[in-house]
């Protein structure tokens, strides 16, 4: 399947079928930093994927505080 | 994975909640949590005037069309940073967003307001790009918000900054800033009431929140944000997190029940502290926030004769712009 990822942007090649737990774990991300999206549609945990699976594995975290109070 | 709520496929599961929802349900989840936090934190009432300080990014998007859903009356401004490219894709993802929705929006560039951008004041000023950007922003949206007659700003503050915040500011016992942690902060002194609404959504959630509702945000992070202590400290947050999910809850709304109220609130240039510490760390001057008048140049409220923002513009408008590029590299 082919995996796109975030912050550099790139595109990795993986094996199915996987969950996507399994999938996060094997990659070493955590699932509270990301969201894996197929078909503009979020996939949950326990969902499996297959080699013609085209996903993208977004990241949530954003920043930009450097200073304790806060941006927009 | 099934809906707690219908039943149906789930898209999401929510540890801290021990709940799974599907679109409907995780929306209506999304709304709710929102109006608990306005309604427990005093936020905002019916009719107000709203101004939402919008990025383009995943929580200003979010809490606009959670504002606009819940039927508040917000409004959107955007200020353009002059951070290269990212700044001109932010802005594209801005208009299309209040285009789409027919919703009102307010555009000001630094770079032909005030003759400067980020990456020049980062440079000139030698210090950390999100500090002179913070600094701005916070500036350009209170005197909007004065001179546009409205009732609070809005910013998308989610769950896992204000715990990422709070965390910093224990491990470094920055009581200054502690005493003024609170998702809503009172208007006084000229500033305007400010506001966070998604307090009780993490950034997974708001982000989740985008994907189902079709809002094109923008994925890529500020370039001059990368690597910074703030995201740092999320990622050890969110490590805490999957081993035990509620902790970041637990966290920041712990401290607001049990200790906020132990720390002094500066009074009351509150919306200036942040620049006004980190001048004074910067230069070794002692800022008394406690006197406060008209600064000089703009007559915004200010600790001093001028406030932060018009010392930071006497000092790099009309200076050579730096590209991005530069600036980072020297990070």
């Amino acid at each position: 399947m082919k995996v796109l990822l975030r912050n550099p942007r790139r595109e990795i090649e993986l094996r199915g079928p996987i969950s996507v737990t399994r999938l996060l774990n094997q990659l070493e991300l955590n699932r509270e930093s990301v969201l894996v999206i197929r078909d503009a549609t979020l996939v949950p945990g326990d969902a499996m994927l297959d080699d013609s699976d085209e996903i993208e594995i977004r990241p949530v975290i954003s920043g930009g505080q450097e200073f304790s109070g806060g941006p927009a | 994975m099934k809906c707690r709520v219908c039943r149906g496929p789930a898209l999401i599961d929510i540890k801290r909640h021990n709940a799974n929802f599907c679109a409907e349900h995780f929306l209506r989840y999304c709304r709710q949590q929102v109006e608990r936090a306005i309604h427990d934190f005093s936020m905002a009432s019916p009719g107000e005037r709203l101004l939402v300080a919008v990025s383009g990014g995943k929580d200003s998007l979010a809490v606009w069309d959670l504002l606009v859903e819940l039927g508040y009356r917000a409004d959107g401004l955007y200020v353009g940073l002059g951070i290269g490219d990212y700044s001109d894709t932010s802005g594209e993802h801005v208009r299309r967003f209040a285009a789409e929705r027919d919703l009102n929006l307010t555009e000001i560039d630094l770079r032909e307001r005030y003759d400067f951008d980020i990456p020049t004041a980062a440079a000139v000023t030698k210090r950390v790009p999100c500090s002179a950007c913070g600094l701005s922003k916070r500036h350009v949206f209170d005197e909007a918000a004065r001179s546009g007659d409205y009732d609070a700003v809005v910013t998308g503050h989610n769950l896992d900054d204000e715990a990422a915040v709070l965390y910093g500011n224990v491990l470094r016992w920055q009581t200054d800033y502690l005493g003024r942690q609170r998702p809503m902060l009172e208007a006084r002194n000229g500033f305007p009431r400010k506001i966070k609404p998604l307090v009780r959504l993490t950034e997974r959630e708001t982000a989740a929140y985008c994907v189902i509702r079709g809002i094109d945000y923008l994925v890529e992070e500020c370039p001059m944000a990368a690597g910074n202590k703030h995201i740092g400290y999320k990622e050890a947050l969110n490590d805490i997190e999957r081993r035990s999910p509620g902790t970041k809850a637990d966290f920041y709304f712990g401290f607001l029940r049990r200790a906020v109220d132990r720390f002094v609130d500066p009074p009351p240039e509150h919306d200036d502290t942040d620049a006004a510490t980190a001048d004074a760390g910067a230069t070794g001057e002692r800022l008394d926030l406690r006197q406060l008048g008209a600064c000089e140049q703009c007559g915004a409220p200010a600790s001093d004769s001028i406030c932060a923002f018009c010392r930071l513009t006497d000092r790099v408008a009309g200076t050579e712009p730096v590209p991005v590029e530069l600036v980072r590299s020297r990070r």
